[in-house]
This record gives C-alpha cells, sequence and structure tokens, in this order.
C-alpha cells in the first residue's frame, strides 16, 4: 500500500509563501477549472487556495520564537470527511492515498467540511464545489514532466526544502526516515484521523557537557606537581629542592 | 458554526411537520379504541397534507443549503456510511408514507387486515410505517449533527433527544390549534401533550445548554500546530481578506448576542406557548392557540440559530489573528 504525503521542517520553513503561490498558480490551470477569486484586486480580496503559511508565536518576549506553519490537507488515512459524503464525491484512492473530491458529483452541501477537524476544506463559490489539496495528483504521475520534477508545486517551489514529498508506508522513504529519525508527528492526534501528512519540529544544535570534561582528571600536570609549599623564612634550598 | 437560514428552517419545518403525523396517528390510534371521539377521516387528511406541506417547505428550504441542488439524486447513494445521506432517504419515505397515510383518510379505505372488528386498520397500518419513518428521520436528522465528534458541543445524545422533543412539541402544538379549528374535542388531548413534551423539552434542552458551558475542549492551539509550550498564539493565519475557513466556521456576534438569543428561545419557546396553550385550553380560544404555535415555532428559529451558533469548530483554532 502507498500513502503518499508531505513531510514539512518547521525547522526550515522561512514563510516566504512560495508554496502558498505556487500551489495556487499551478491549480488555478489546470484541467479541473481556476479557483475562485473574489474581488483580487479590491478592498477585501478572498479565494480558494488549498495551502496556507501560518505564523505563530511561541514563548513571553523577550524568549519568543517565531514559527511559520504551512497548512494544507492531511490526506489522513482515516478521513473523517470521507464516510459523511452523501454522494460518494469525496473519496480516498485505494492505490495512493491521496484524498479527492469528484468535482462532478459534489452536491455543495459543505458537510465533509464540517466533518475535518483542520479545516482543510473550502467550498469553491463560483464553481459550488468543495475543494482541497490534491496532492498536485495532475502533476506527479504526468510522464510529459521531466521525472524528477513529478513533484507537488509546493514542494518543487520551496527555496529552503522545507517541503519533502513520498511514501510514508514505504519505511525506507526519504520521507519515512526524517519522520522517524527527526521527530515527525502529527496534528490534532487525539482525534483518530491518523494524518498522512507529517511535521518536523524546530531542532536547536545543543552539546552537552559534562564538568569532568571540563577540568582534565589525568592532566599530567596535577599527576607530576613536584612543587613544595614555601617555607616563611625562605632559604636557599626551598629554590633548589 | 456559521448559522444557514436554509438548514434553521429545514430542520424546524420538518420538525414541526413529523411532530404533526405523530400527533394525528396518535389521536387516530386513541380513537380506534375508543379512547377518544372519533372524527370523520377528512380530519386527518387535512391534517396529514398539512404535515405534508410542512415537510415540503423544509425541502425547498434544504434546495437554498446545495450548491448544486440538481445533483442532489446523488445524495441517496452514500447511506452505509453518512447520516446525511440516510436523511436524504428518510425525508421522501415519511412524506411518501403520510401522503399515503393522508389518501387512505380521505377515501376512508377500510378493512378488518387483523381481524380484529376495529376500524381504521387500514389507516393505522400505513400510519405505524410512517411512524416508524418519522422517527428514522429525527434520528438521522440529529445524528448529522451529533456524529460529528470533535463539534462537541453536538457530539451528544441530548442532540438526537432536543430535536426529538423539539420537533414532536412544536407539531403537537400546531395540532392543538388545529384540532380547535376542526375538532374540539381533541384539542385538550393535543394540548396536554405539546404542554408535557415542551416541559420535557425544556429539561434536555437545558440540560444540553448546562453541559455545553461545561466542555473541556479536547483540542487546543498546541495540539493544532504541535507544539508543547504554555504560550502560543498565533500572529498570521496567512490572509489578510478573509476566506471559506473565516466565514464558514464563525457566528459572527459577539457573545452579548449569543447569550441573547439563548434567553430569547427560552422563553420562545417554553414558557410562552406553555401559558398560551394553557390559556387558550382553558377559554377554548382558538387564536390563543394559533398564537402559541406562532409563538413556539419562532421561538425554535432561535433556537436553532443559536445550535449552530454555540457550536465551537477546532478548525478556529487556526484562524484567530489577521495580520
Amino acid at each position: 500500500m502507498t500513502q503518499l504525503a508531505l513531510v514539512i521542517d518547521l525547522n526550515v520553513c522561512v514563510g516566504c509563501h512560495a508554496c502558498v503561490t505556487s500551489c495556487k498558480q499551478w491549480n488555478t490551470s489546470g484541467e479541473a477549472g481556476p479557483l475562485f477569486d473574489d474581488n483580487p484586486y479590491g478592498r477585501d480580496p478572498t479565494g480558494t487556495f488549498f495551502n496556507r503559511v501560518q505564523t505563530y508565536e511561541v514563548g513571553e518576549y523577550p524568549c519568543t520564537e517565531t514559527l511559520h506553519f504551512p497548512k494544507s490537507c492531511l490526506h489522513c488515512e482515516d478521513p473523517p470527511c470521507v464516510p459523511v459524503c452523501p454522494t460518494g464525491a469525496s473519496y480516498k484512492r485505494k492505490e495512493d492515498g491521496i484524498v479527492l473530491v469528484d468535482y462532478d458529483k459534489c452536491i455543495g452541501c459543505k458537510y465533509c467540511s464540517w466533518a475535518c477537524p483542520y479545516g482543510a476544506r473550502e467550498l469553491d463559490e463560483k464553481q459550488q464545489v468543495m475543494k482541497k489539496c490534491t496532492l498536485c495528483v495532475d502533476r506527479i504521475y504526468d510522464t510529459r514532466i521531466p521525472e524528477d520534477r513529478r513533484k507537488p508545486a509546493c514542494v518543487i517551489s520551496c527555496p529552503t526544502s522545507a517541503r519533502l514529498f513520498g511514501d510514508v508506508h514505504d519505511p525506507e522513504s526519504d520521507v519515512s526516515i526524517a519522520i522517524r529519525e527527526s521527530g515527525g508527528y502529527p496534528l490534532m492526534p487525539e482525534w483518530g484521523t491518523k494524518p498522512s501528512n507529517h511535521y518536523l519540529p524546530r531542532r536547536k544544535t545543543k552539546m552537552r557537557i559534562h564538568e569532568d570534561e571540563l577540568v582534565r582528571a589525568d592532566n599530567p600536570l596535577r599527576k607530576e606537581d613536584i612543587r613544595h609549599e614555601v617555607s616563611k623564612d625562605a632559604t636557599l634550598d626551598d629554590w633548589l629542592m | 458554526m456559521h448559522p444557514a437560514f436554509s438548514v434553521i428552517f429545514l430542520t424546524t419545518l420538518i420538525g414541526v411537520g413529523q411532530g404533526l403525523f405523530l400527533a394525528l396517528f396518535s389521536s387516530q390510534a386513541y380513537t380506534s379504541v375508543n379512547v377518544l371521539p372519533t372524527q370523520p377521516g377528512d380530519y386527518y387528511a387535512v391534517g396529514g397534507l398539512i404535515a405534508l406541506l410542512f415537510l415540503v417547505g423544509g425541502l425547498i428550504a434544504s434546495i437554498f443549503h446545495l450548491g448544486h441542488p440538481e445533483r442532489a439524486w446523488r445524495a441517496a447513494t452514500k447511506w452505509r456510511t453518512s447520516w446525511l445521506s440516510r436523511e436524504v432517504i428518510a425525508l421522501p419515505a415519511v412524506m411518501g408514507l403520510i401522503a399515503l397515510y393522508a389518501l387512505v383518510n380521505w377515501l376512508g379505505l377500510d378493512y378488518d387486515l387483523y381481524g380484529l372488528g376495529l376500524s381504521g386498520q387500514v389507516a393505522l397500518s400505513v400510519g405505524a410505517a410512517g411512524v416508524a419513518a418519522t422517527l428514522a428521520l429525527f434520528l438521522c436528522t440529529a445524528m448529522i449533527y451529533a456524529a460529528i465528534k470533535f463539534l462537541q458541543e453536538w457530539a451528544s445524545a441530548l442532540t438526537v433527544v432536543n430535536y426529538f422533543l423539539l420537533g414532536t412539541a412544536s407539531g403537537f402544538t400546531f395540532a392543538t390549534a388545529y384540532a380547535a379549528l376542526r375538532a374540539p374535542d381533541l384539542a385538550s388531548f393535543y394540548g396536554g401533550w405539546a404542554i408535557a413534551l415542551s416541559i420535557a423539552a425544556l429539561l434536555t434542552r437545558s440540560a444540553s445548554l448546562f453541559r455545553n458551558a461545561r466542555i473541556k475542549r479536547v483540542s487546543t492551539l498546541q495540539t493544532a500546530i504541535g507544539v508543547r509550550h504554555t504560550h502560543v498564539r498565533q500572529r498570521s493565519m496567512g490572509m489578510m481578506g478573509g476566506a471559506y475557513n473565516t466565514r464558514e466556521y464563525f457566528h459572527g456576534r459577539t457573545v452579548a448576542f449569543l447569550k441573547s438569543v439563548k434567553w430569547v428561545f427560552l422563553i420562545l419557546v417554553f414558557p410562552v406557548p406553555v401559558l398560551l396553550l394553557w390559556a387558550g385550553l382553558a377559554n377554548a380560544s382558538t387564536a390563543l392557540l394559533i398564537l402559541a404555535f406562532a409563538v413556539q415555532y419562532l421561538g425554535l428559529l432561535f433556537e436553532r440559530w443559536f445550535f449552530f451558533a454555540q457550536a465551537n469548530h477546532p478548525q478556529n483554532l487556526y484562524y484567530q489573528v489577521v495580520g
């Protein structure tokens, strides 16, 4: 079984929104039609996006840390949005685990978006169907694209390589190794959705040094210290010994 | 959640229709064993037709909730997993059985089906199937909300109980007003049950308000982004213009407004209609009984608005700060 997913390294993400814009560009240009934008140059622009980068502040001033947090569909292994769909428009692909919406079957009842605890789904106001991240399903299998470019648009565009893409069911894949060795974690594990996408935490390189290591116990100077205390009434012998 | 008027009207209107049908059926069942005075068939036929109109009204309201109503037939396909799909099947089933119940009563079809020598066996048999479908519809409607486990205000058996009791209370209140016009002998039967159901609904709805005021949130900002620190706050939700995420899951009103709606519905749904029912029955005043239903239905619109607005979706953790 294959389960394609993203692994997002929060230690590396700089919050540049390149993944947001490249995602929008790719997915608004595809065969499924544009991602609706309402009033894009006006006072209150709004529109459909599959991916957002949010920013959080961890800690209290002055000990704070900025965390940039890209957020998209997590392609859960047990997606709560799929069984609630009354038409079967929302489905999880058996072959690669991608959660998709069949735009031709969706009736726009919004129930799946209520059933997603992450808010990963958006109703397209123009087409009146539910939309969400497709892991660029129209790109990753396209044989006209050079093989090394057959990845989601967000992964290709990330300037810091904070986004990894691969099969999380293959224990030797890059993403599985990253999750295993760099502390990858899922979001809101409390709901049992088993998100496929994982996040790698902020990491700090620290060295733990024990006091013993600072003071050499076997310092030869200490071993061979043959000096004697000097008596108050110093004689020449004191210096000659 | 953002309360959608289509769903508010859908759930309240079909609640009245289902409750009215249960009232008609129960009175006809009582008359067949001579506990209540017998009524002509057209009384139940017209009553059934009115119940059907309430359900049709709810169905029309639901169309406004859909982005593609022309594809709504597809919604019957996933009944194995989706309560919404089950509702889509149960609603026309209830409508069909109520229509058949009305027709049987209108035509006066009767036959000694079970050899009991009692009248109205055909109508009551169709009606019993209608009751089963009606109860199933109450369950489906409520479970649509109660089945979403992370909407903690809804994920409770009280949601099912409240949908049933509020629907039947309003239906029996309507039946009281209808009987006052067509069959005054039955008004006190319906009225008594309407009062009892309203009081029972007050108790269970209060229980859910009590429960919801003390909910311990399972998801926090810490679990949402996976950072273990007591001080985490959002600085930017990643956009400034708003999106579906900021429109669909927030009611957009103040806490004071929400609180005031709660008191409005607590007064309009329970004490006022109960007093009006009591006064209307005591004085045999049809006008007061009609007013009782009007007030209770208006109150139910507030109740349903509050039901949706109070539910706090965990995705809101990700959409706290513009900037």
